[in-house]
């Protein structure tokens, strides 16, 4: 058939994917020219091999790679689409990197809507380039009705770290700062506003961001100050210290005063029980920076649309029992422990 | 937050707290029991303990309706939402409470049960009527705050003629189970258990009103202090306590005027008194068979009623001969004075249901407080 031939396009207001979409013909090529590469057009899918070959510069590679599985699909601002490219940024730029290439994985039940398929490949798409990180090779599969709940993506990145640059976990020491990039748990709440059996009137947006620009930033204000930085997703703030507080071999000790939520955030987690600092977040980081680097930084970050809210929220202590310990706005001491299974709101 | 940070406030918190300090007799301690989970959550949550001289100490009772469901009604559960043509609508709280050899309704939906967690009654009916080929069934659970809306969705279910619906009920009254602690040895004769005085239910008592408890402070000789959620509520009960042991009174006072009256809330409870009636006894954990402390469906109601409608014969069981639950939940011991403790038994791992439900005494102290064990060791 030559490239000119007739093609139906695909039916994306109406149609459906169905088993023939992931069995390796016709359709499946049509679903990835006219959904995918449509998206997430780029020289690199338009080589139409099935890998993406290029240049590496001097300097550490960096490579994440991370699975999104998350109901409902669509939030308020955002979708799995958006978060699936800017979940794995983030993961790179936490190293300090700046993130290159963007692989992606789409595992699509039978019977999900063309439609919602584009919704997602165009944002997804969107923030790539809004990021100026191309998804440079991808693969589509797709399962029977019931063995996925409407589609799974997996993204890759990999990016490269300035030359110096060397952070990790285990470097955060007693008397450096903990700093927030911004209000806690908007991703959270905005996602669960949306659950079934949940459904609640909010303004609230999820923060879903890429935050390689700002942590570039952050880099050049505090140099080799900066220790350790990580995006505190599932689990909030509370499960990132405690991994942190695990692998440095240290406490914290944070301020409850001091931690950015927004009203909103407060009072939703307030009707269902739940504490913002367990609530996940998608466009925020916590850095851990040594304390003489930590205005210069702070004021970095505040200058960034992305950090404007940042805040010193506690700092470092020396601990054997590792406990993150937090005091209360009250005035009383209390721990703020791992997450035990899922967080639930409270009978009374 | 408006409405909620001004009861949050540390500058009153600590206002309140030199008063505390300055009503508070040196010469003689002060033991109060906060009768309701909440109350534990909040007093672990922000860190009260820390703003009370060392002769107040709180005893956490058994006011959290996870903790004092025995053992046994977890496995009733289970069996019941094993059946095939059963959906189990729950409470989240109650997934993770432990059953009998290693259960939870959890596991029991990992291996296929069809349990739903739902956050209100309302939310079951709703499956109900989707789901017209399903048995569903609501696991009750609570005391008389968590009544009502159980009360609501039997009538209903009554009105729309739900024949997929009944009510596994295990509702629990707040009253029998204050009487039970007081008439208990431990506090009356063997002294184990000294109790100056009660932080009385904050949402138990918007529904039953003030009244039920002026028996107790008569009988027994102990002031209530009726005492909202928040940790404000708590500091302010709390010196309204140590004023009338201080006075020789013992009244009962309320201190959540702005939600709760005298009689309570007389539409919840004729609701309530609509469908169910008084169980001659049921078991508690912690507590034992405490009489005319349960409530059931009424005959009226039999067709809502799941143990009728399934013949659920209840078996008691054993709790692990190690767990001190029981013995916590009376005010008898500490959560450290348990050998399980944060060893076996965390909040992860939960061998007791004191250690599930975040208002559980030991799931508290594990979560917020434990960083005061080390701290006293080390002191020690």
């Amino acid at each position: 058939m030559s490239p000119k031939a007739y093609r139906r396009r695909l039916d994306i207001k109406n149609g459906r994917v169905d088993l023939s979409h992931g069995s390796g013909g016709r359709a499946m090529a049509q679903l990835i020219a006219d959904v995918f590469h449509e998206a997430l057009d780029n020289e690199w899918l338009r080589q139409g091999n099935d890998q993406a070959a290029f240049d590496v510069g001097a300097g550490r590679m960096v490579m994440t790679t991370d699975g999104y599985v998350i109901s409902p699909l669509f939030f308020p601002g955002g979708n799995i689409g958006s978060l699936a490219v800017h979940g794995t940024i983030n993961d790179v730029a936490m190293a300090g990197a700046r993130p290159l290439y963007l692989s992606a994985s789409f595992i699509i039940e039978e019977g999900f809507a063309f439609a919602d398929l584009k919704r997602i490949a165009d944002s997804m798409g969107e923030a790539a380039r809004a990021a100026g990180v191309p998804v440079v090779t991808g693969d589509t599969k797709v399962v029977e009705r019931g063995k996925a709940d409407g589609v799974f993506i997996s993204t890759t990145g990999i990016g490269v770290v300035p030359v110096g640059l060397n952070l990790s976990a285990e470097k955060a020491c007693p008397g450096d700062r903990v700093i927030v990039s911004g209000t806690l748990g908007d991703h959270g709440v905005a996602v669960m506003s949306k659950r079934q059996n949940l459904t609640f009137d909010t303004a609230i947006v999820s923060d879903s961001a890429a935050l390689h620009e700002l942590v570039a930033t952050m880099v050049t204000a505090a140099g080799s100050g900066l220790r350790v930085m990580r995006d505190p997703t599932r689990g909030g703030l509370a499960a990132t210290l405690n991994e942190l507080a695990q692998q440095s071999k240290v406490g914290f000790r944070i301020d409850e005063d001091a931690l950015p939520v927004k009203p909103e955030v407060a009072a939703a987690c307030e009707l269902l029980g739940l504490d913002p600092l367990y609530v996940a977040n998608e466009g925020k980081l916590v850095a851990i920076v040594a304390p003489e680097a930590a205005d210069a930084m702070l004021a970095a970050m505040r200058a960034h649309p992305l950090g404007r809210d940042a805040a010193v929220v506690g700092e470092v202590v020396a601990d054997d029992h590792r406990f993150v310990q937090m005091t209360t706005a009250f005035g009383g001491g209390r721990i703020v422990d791992w997450l035990s299974g899922e967080q639930l709101p409270r009978i009374c | 937050m408006k409405y909620v940070d001004e009861y949050r406030d540390g500058r009153l918190a600590r206002s309140l707290a030199s008063s505390i300090a300055r009503i508070a007799d040196p010469g003689r301690s002060y033991h109060f029991m906060e009768f309701c989970g909440g109350h534990t959550h909040a007093i672990s949550r922000y860190g009260i303990e820390d703003l009370l001289p060392a002769n107040v100490r709180m005893i956490h009772g058994p006011g959290c309706p996870v903790c004092v469901l025995p053992v046994g009604r977890i496995d009733a559960a289970i069996a019941l939402a094993e059946r095939p043509e059963v959906t189990l609508c729950t409470y989240g709280d109650l997934m993770r409470v432990p059953g009998s050899h290693g259960t939870s309704l959890l596991r029991a939906k990992a291996a296929g049960a069809d349990i739903r967690m739902v956050y209100s009654t309302l939310d079951a009916i709703g499956i109900a009527e989707a789901e017209p080929e399903r048995q569903v069934v609501f696991f009750a659970i609570g005391f008389e705050t968590t009544t009502p809306p159980t009360a609501l969705a039997i009538r209903l279910a009554a009105q729309k003629k739900l024949s997929n619906f009944s009510v596994f009920c295990n509702h629990v009254l707040t009253p029998s189970a204050i009487q039970n602690i007081l008439e208990s040895p431990d506090v009356r004769t063997l002294g184990t258990v000294r109790i100056d005085g009660f932080i009385g239910p904050a949402h138990v008592s918007t529904v039953i009103g003030t009244e039920p408890y002026n028996f107790f402070a008569e009988e027994f000789a102990k002031p209530v202090v009726v005492s909202g959620f928040e940790p404000l509520d708590v500091m302010q009960a709390i010196l309204m306590l140590i004023a009338q042991v201080n006075d020789g009174r013992h009244e009962v006072e309320n201190q959540y005027v702005r939600a709760v009256t005298p009689g309570g809330n007389a539409r919840a409870k004729a609701e309530v008194a609509e469908i169910f009636e008084l169980r001659k006894s049921f078991e508690w954990r912690g507590l034992g068979v405490v009489p005319y402390s349960g409530l059931r469906l009424k005959e009226t109601y039999a067709a809502f009623d799941a143990e009728r409608r399934f013949g659920i014969d209840y078996v008691p069981a054993r709790d692990n001969p190690a767990c001190e639950c029981g013995a916590i939940l009376r005010g008898v011991k500490k959560p450290v004075d348990c050998k399980l403790f944060g060893t076996v038994c965390t909040p992860e791992t939960p061998m007791g249901s004191c250690m599930v439900s975040a208002e559980g005494a030991c799931a508290a102290h594990w979560t917020y407080g434990r960083f005061r064990d080390h701290a006293r060791r080390k002191a020690s």
